[in-house]
């Protein structure tokens, strides 16, 4: 089992602008849209090199879902580009009707994810987005780890024919996976190998998972993480193997727990296996302003929340 | 090309089509369909070029997106007559495993339609990525779209107007129905619009207006009009008045029938003022 380490902070944001660089030479029916958030994005190299690919549809996102749709009539394959809370909440009518239900291959790809958006506030931080996309029918549903898995996760998806909508973020986090690594759609990633609980975790928690499982081992507790990157479609499977050895689940996910991955994995027990689960997730609630640790540490979205939580799960199996 | 008295021959089917449709299933939208049959016709058997079959891309004819999707009767009517599936499916109209939805959908493969509408104020956004997609193919093909006037409160229309406009998407024509009647009254009772073809120019787009959508000599030449105007820099926008229940007298002139179907005496006092002319489905 390779052991992981960080191989210096990046931000998930610019693993996708680098994979959209590299979308931009390679694949010549991939066009970007954005609303005005283009530096936060990362997708200027994209726009240097594509300028004719590039649609800068100004603070209207309604419309750029809208042009997204209508580009794919032609056979180009858009990726739009905005806040995570500007590409879901703000037009799930557009995206359910002119994307979903029009069997569309839109790429929505959506940064500032989540709590640790920071400053900015509540507003701007959407902790129900994974909820509204899964429950379209037919959207994938993608939250990569890491600079590196987003960057793979990027390209991925101009492989992958119908709507998705990839989540990531905007702080500097941990870069741990492999550069240049194979991004398979729907295919869990199992990080660490355990006996007596398994955690499993999206996004910006698996670092955090990773960092708990330590920490719990010199406790003599053997945690096995895995890595769901895929929330829709789900590796019922790889959950389903790991609880049947451990028989204790923890998932964690910066997002509410009603609608998240969590919940997505629940169901998969309640279905085959019913197992003690506990969840590592906002609880219901709006966010605020803070540092992005201060938030994950007061809303109980780190390695110490995940660490409680494998003990509490614990006493229950 | 068919000539004008075939067009007109069309015209009355298709209103046939449009009532039996609706009867049939006592729902549906026939008042908007009967209002927009003329320029229904005249767009797809004189204006657009149009491949023969069907694919979703589109490459190489001109595309038509409709984004007031009530008035699907008139939209699959058409379609129907065209070629694009048997005209015997419109029998299906609203039934349980039907490809001819209430409203129009790509969902269950139905030739002709390329985008799902219905919840409103959508299909002007989804025609300019259309035509951005055909700029970037070099394909010189138009796309056509047609919007209900009520639909227009829709706050979408108004950014994908602006950008239409500030991107100079000129290998597009917009064409708004102007009956003046939407579900809960007329326009003005419910939210005025003012100005519609004023609020287009000040936009940016070339408007040009055709007085009465139901003659179709005029939606012809208005039609043609508006293609002259594309590949000047500006996206092009027909404001067409139309009367709502076009064709049958007692649909006429009232907000009524936006949504509601005839009885079956009804039902007859319609077709007879529609003699049946290229024969029933």
């Amino acid at each position: 089992m390779t052991k992981y380490t960080d191989q210096g902070k990046q931000d998930t944001r610019s693993g996708f602008g680098a994979g959209m660089t590299e979308l931009g030479r390679t694949n010549p029916n991939v066009v970007a849209l954005c609303a005005d958030l283009v530096g936060s994005l990362k997708i200027q190299t994209f726009i240097d090199e594509n300028p004719k690919r590039f649609f800068q549809v100004g603070i209207a996102e309604a419309n750029m879902m809208g042009i997204a749709a209508g580009l794919t009539i032609g056979g180009k394959i858009p990726f739009t580009g905005t806040f995570a809370n500007f590409s879901t909440g703000r037009v799930y009518d557009q995206i359910r009707q002119s994307i979903a239900y029009s069997d569309k291959n839109v790429k929505i790809c959506a940064s500032h994810a989540g709590i640790t958006l920071g400053e900015d506030g509540a507003t701007h931080q959407i902790l129900e987005d994974i909820g509204l996309m899964k429950m379209l029918p037919g959207m994938t549903v993608i939250n990569p780890c890491d600079f590196n898995q987003t960057k793979a996760a990027t390209l991925a998806i101009a492989e992958h024919h119908g709507p998705v909508y990839l989540r990531f973020g905007r702080p500097k986090v941990a870069n741990f996976t492999p550069v240049d690594q194979k991004f398979e759609i729907g295919k869990a990633l199992m990080l660490s190998e355990g006996t007596d609980v398994t955690i499993i975790a999206t996004g910006h928690l698996v670092w955090e998972s990773l960092i708990a499982a330590e920490k719990l081992e010199t406790q003599g507790i053997s945690a096995e993480v895995i890595n769901i990157h895929t929330i829709k479609p789900l590796d019922d499977e790889a959950i389903l193997a790991s609880v049947k050895k451990t028989g204790c689940v923890v998932t964690a996910e910066e997002h509410n727990y009603l609608g998240g991955l969590g919940e997505s994995v629940s169901r998969v027990l309640a279905s085959h296996h019913p197992t003690p689960q506990e969840f590592v997730a906002t609880q219901d609630t709006f966010g605020e302003s803070g540092t992005p640790e201060q938030l994950m540490q007061k809303y109980g979205l780190n390695n110490k929340a995940i660490e409680k939580a494998v003990l509490k799960v614990l006493k229950r199996k | 090309m068919p000539n004008t008295q075939e067009l007109e021959d069309l015209v009355i089917q298709v209103r046939r089509d449009i009532l039996r449709m609706v009867h049939k299933v006592n729902s549906g939208h026939p008042g908007g369909s009967l209002g927009c049959t003329e320029f229904f016709v005249a767009l797809y058997n004189e204006i657009m070029e149009l491949k023969d079959g069907f694919d979703m891309d589109g490459n190489g004819e001109d595309l038509f997106f409709l984004s007031n999707g009530h008035i699907s009767p008139v939209f699959y009517s058409v379609l129907a007559r065209r070629g694009y599936f048997p005209i015997d499916e419109l029998n299906t109209f609203r039934l349980i495993d039907s490809r001819l939805q209430g409203h129009p959908t790509t969902h269950e493969g139905l030739p002709g339609v390329r985008i799902a509408s219905g919840s409103l104020g959508q299909g002007m956004s989804v025609a300019v990525g259309a035509a951005l997609a055909k700029k970037l193919n070099g394909d010189n093909h138009l796309v056509y779209s047609l919007h209900g006037d009520g639909e227009l409160q829709e706050g979408q229309n108004w950014e994908a107007i602006m950008y239409a406009a500030g991107n100079k998407v000129d290998n597009y024509i917009a064409t708004v129905d102007l009956n003046g009647q939407q579900i809960d009254g007329s326009t003005d009772d419910v939210l005025p619009l003012g100005d519609v073809a004023e609020k287009f120019r000040v936009f940016g787009w070339d408007v040009l207006e055709i007085e009465n959508g139901n003659d179709l000599d005029q939606v012809i030449a208005g039609l043609n009009e508006a293609k002259s105007r594309t590949g000047k820099g500006k996206p092009v926008c027909i404001i067409m008045t139309t009367m709502m229940g076009n064709g049958v007298d007692f649909m006429m002139h009232t907000h009524a029938w936006h949504g509601k179907a005839p009885s079956d005496e009804q039902l007859e006092t319609a077709l007879a003022q529609n003699p049946e002319t290229l024969g029933d489905y």
